[in-house]
């Protein structure tokens, strides 16, 4: 099926040449692309690596006029077949859209129409581009896309699908009017792993039936080697490297490229251990040291834990929903214990229990041998200060209006910790834990980066000096240097201060990097436990297995890292 | 959604009796004697006085009043106001006046609040935008009576194009004027919530999405913007009408509208319970059934509430 496709010409679907561009802001022009070159033959995908700013994203979009209002092409071209768009009418590139590039964007949750049946949107996309819209044809694209019964469904609202579905029906929009070239931009890096693997093996099926050229554009360096031929690396609007994805992987050039290759989680295979604990200068990759097996005893205990919820019904009916459903585990002192699972698996609820956030409807979560649950008054605030979490969303968790030492010396204000001299001498030194300089204290959350909020998120949570960390996808929303960075930042401090995690997190290459013990939830409960190298190298469940074949990259065949 | 509305017309049962009680216990504890009011300067003639007092009920204690008048609104008899006239038939001349004002005074806010509203918030930043935010503003921060008389004095007397003051039997077009004053502020908070929601669903990925399909710019503003932004005005308008329909004492005291403001000022002046309480619990009805109306329209613009 590729055969036909190729003969097409040789001639390039896509060319990008010195493209510039650049965005007006308040303060003058910022720019956010330079000298940026591609090139897509028909039929081929390509893939455009780098992390968020890198102006993956706003080189793609640039090809189909969906630059923000305030960004413009400053220089250089865009050639689709021949023609060249950076000065093609704003009316041409309406006749593009769709129905010669389509795009399948990054997040489904929020690129359906919410108010619009599924159906009417696929009818539109049809009907602007000149197809048979019948409902018949609008259920032949959905199911294209492998939505299964798909005329019931083209009835039903977004809000009334999963993630996953939601996607299918994007792609199956962005691939609706036969476009010789789609775009799509990050389209599974807002899923489940399992789901990730599903809906990209079934994109690739398909753009290979119909001859449609790929522009992919991620942040995961694993996945894109794993899905294009063609890797294009950019780094601060600039593409650092190109090539084949093989050469790019086994032999990168760059040094952002190499730092990418290092960092990969999908890519790399062992637990971080501290640099400092090695007594070396650069953080290595180990095998975990038997150190954490000593006789530790159990910070947290957690037994038969159930959750139910009602779920609120019509005619003022309840049905009871159980979120988490007899799990029991332990964590011992100074080690990481990693919860993973997906969406809706019950190990957020976990977390919140384990945090008192939650009340349980059964079972019992013991710390440091006390029942939580007989907690009260002073107890408990005792207890919320040795137990802190780190949540996934820096830019959520942190009060915008607040500066960043307040927010770091509150909980010390809130419990009554030292005298405001003390305090701020406290928060230097947490600032310099976390590897930030001082003079971000007077600093507000909206002047740092993703990796700096989330250092910020660490300080305050260490402020305490709690025994537990709980880490709620506390680097699930970091691009992957960062991650990596966090995560080696989380492995120094759990070897100085001795600290325990529990690290709840939907990313098992994340599990394999920080965790001693994992249990893997699904639907409420606890299917496989142990450590974590006993459930990566010999997994037990059939589900288990599943999570791991979906971590992207984990078919590539790599050399030997070298540290 | 069916038993939705159903439940919600049950809870307007309990509503209805706590706001008569509460209303009627205020105009109890209104200070002055209400006979002595109605003799004004006049020497009070006792006899005359006492056939009153036992008439309207007001020589019992307050809760015995309100039993009688509950029973009485039973069998549909909401008693007399003081000049002796039926309250229901007071009612029913004044309520299809004030009606039709908030109908009238409805309609500009909403059709010319969401038109400016769109073309500001599509042209963002632009001199349109400005002007009429600055205009908006203007609107909202003069009281509504010096807007109403200036507005009676430049339209009706200057400009002479509509009658300064409606009186005797109002009808739609001597109303247009009075609505346009009644509705103006609210235009102006329409036309400020449709430009922010309009930027903002601008923005929305489904709106990129949307264009990204290949459709024209007008169909995406249409169908995929216009849509979404009205959720938070249908809100605003349905929550409006019931203040309207009471809010209306002031411009109808400029223009002379025979209605329900008006009629209720006067109530309230001579103490005429049984009026007053009638003219508020059917406000209080309005006012529940504009919100039922919006929960309604609600559901229907935006289909992710389901209520049950």
């Amino acid at each position: 099926m590729t055969v036909i496709n190729e003969v097409n010409s040789n001639e390039p679907l896509l060319e990008v040449r010195d493209l510039a561009i650049s965005f007006a802001t308040s303060t003058g022009e910022v720019q956010a692309v330079k000298d940026a070159h591609l090139t897509v033959m028909p039929g081929e995908t390509v893939a455009i690596v780098g992390e968020s700013g890198s102006g993956k994203s706003t080189t793609a979009l640039a090809a189909i006029g969906l630059l923000p209002g305030n960004g413009r092409v400053s220089g250089g071209r865009i050639t689709f077949a021949g023609e060249d768009l950076t000065g093609a009418s704003s009316k041409r590139i309406v006749e593009l859209r769709g129905s010669s590039i389509g795009m399948v964007p990054q997040d489904p949750m929020s690129n359906l129409n919410p108010v619009w049946k599924i159906g009417y949107q696929v009818r539109e996309t049809l009907k602007a581009n000149g197809l048979p819209a019948g409902p018949s044809d609008v259920a032949k694209v959905l199911a294209e896309a492998g939505l299964p019964d798909a005329e019931r469904r083209a009835r039903q609202f977004p809000h009334e699908f999963s993630g996953g579905m939601r996607q299918r029906a994007l792609i199956a929009i962005g691939l609706s009017c036969r476009p010789r070239l789609l775009i799509a931009d990050e389209p599974t890096s807002a899923l489940d792993v399992t789901v990730q693997r599903q809906i990209l093996d079934h994109l690739e099926t398909m753009t290979a039936e119909l001859g449609t050229a790929v522009l992919l554009i991620t942040h995961d360096l694993g996945l894109a080697a794993e899905r294009a031929r063609k890797v294009v690396v950019m780094y601060k609007g600039r593409v650092v490297e190109s090539g084949p994805a093989q050469a790019i992987l086994t032999n990168p050039r760059h040094p952002y490229t190499k730092r990418l290759v290092e960092a990969a989680p999908s890519l790399a295979s062992r637990r971080i251990q501290s640099a400092k604990a090695a007594g070396i200068e650069t953080v290595e990759l180990l095998a975990p040291a038997e150190a954490s097996a000593e006789t530790a005893d159990n910070v947290i205990e957690v037994s038969n834990l159930t959750k139910v919820f009602k779920l609120r019904g019509g005619f003022g009916k309840t049905t009871d929903f159980k979120a988490v459903d007899d799990v029991s585990f332990a964590i011992k002192r100074g080690t990481t214990t990693a919860v993973v699972g997906e969406s809706g698996s019950g190990k957020s609820t976990v977390a919140r229990m384990v945090l008192n956030l939650e009340d349980p409807t059964s079972g019992k979560i013991r710390f440091d041998g006390v029942d939580m649950g007989s907690l009260k008054g002073k107890e408990l605030l005792a207890f919320r200060r040795r137990v802190q979490p780190i949540f996934q969303d820096p830019y959520g968790s942190l009060d915008p209006m607040y500066n960043i030492f307040r927010t770091i010396e509150e909980p010390l204000r809130v419990h009554n910790i030292g005298d405001k001299k003390s305090r701020e001498a406290k928060v230097r030194n947490l600032l310099d834990q976390v590897a930030l300089p001082a003079s971000v204290m007077r600093r507000f959350p909206n002047e740092l980066s993703g990796g700096q909020r989330q250092r910020i998120a660490i300080a305050r949570a260490l402020a305490l000096d709690p025994e537990v960390v709980i880490c709620d996808e506390a680097v699930s929303a970091l691009d992957v240097l960062v991650q990596d960075q966090i995560l080696n930042l989380l492995a120094d401090l759990q070897h100085e201060l001795g600290l325990s995690y529990l690290f709840i997190t939907h990313d098992l290459a994340v599990v394999r990097q920080i965790a001693d013990h994992v249990c893997v939830m699904e639907k409420g409960r606890v299917v496989e436990a142990g450590t974590t190298d006993a459930v990566f190298d010999e997994p037990e469940q059939e589900y288990t297995r599943a999570l791991l074949a979906a971590i992207p990259g984990s078919s590539l065949e790599l050399p030997p890292q070298v540290a | 959604m069916t038993w939705y509305i159903i439940r919600r017309f049950l809870q307007m049962i309990p509503v209805f009796f706590g706001a008569t009680f509460l209303v009627y216990f205020l105009v109890f504890s209104l200070p002055g004697d209400p006979i002595q009011a109605l003799f004004g300067d006049r020497p009070v003639n006792e006899a005359v006085a006492a056939q009153l007092r036992e008439q309207y009920n007001l020589d019992e204690p307050f809760l015995v009043q309100y039993f009688l008048y509950l029973k009485n609104l039973v069998t549909f008899n909401l008693g007399n106001d003081f000049s002796g006239r039926p309250v229901a038939e007071v009612l029913v001349q004044i309520f299809p006046v004030t009606i039709r004002l908030a109908i009238l005074a409805l309609v500009f806010e909403a059709v010319f609040g969401i038109i400016f509203g769109v073309i500001a918030g599509l042209r963002k930043g632009k001199m349109f935008d400005g002007t009429v935010l600055v205009a908006s503003l203007i609107v909202i921060a003069i009281p509504i009576f010096v807007l109403g008389f200036v507005m009676q004095f430049v339209v009706g007397v200057k400009l002479g194009w509509a009658k300064p003051t409606v009186g005797g039997d109002a009808g739609w077009l001597d109303l247009i004027l009075p609505a346009i004053v009644l509705g103006l502020v609210s235009f102006a908070y329409v036309l400020r919530l449709t430009r922010t929601s309009i930027i903002e669903n601008m923005h929305a990925d489904y709106v990129r999405t949307a264009t990204a399909k290949g459709l024209s710019r007008q169909r995406v503003v249409v169908v995929h913007i216009l849509r979404n932004s009205m959720i938070p005005v249908v809100t605003f308008l349905g929550a409006d009408l019931g203040a309207l329909m009471g809010g209306a004492i002031v411009t109808e005291g400029i223009f002379n509208v025979p209605g329900v403001g008006q009629r209720l000022y006067q109530s309230v002046l001579r103490g005429e319970g049984p009026t007053i309480v009638s003219i508020v619990s059917v406000l209080v009805m309005v006012y529940i059934l504009a919100n039922l109306l919006v929960d309604v329209l609600y559901a229907w613009l935006d289909p992710r509430i389901r209520y049950a």
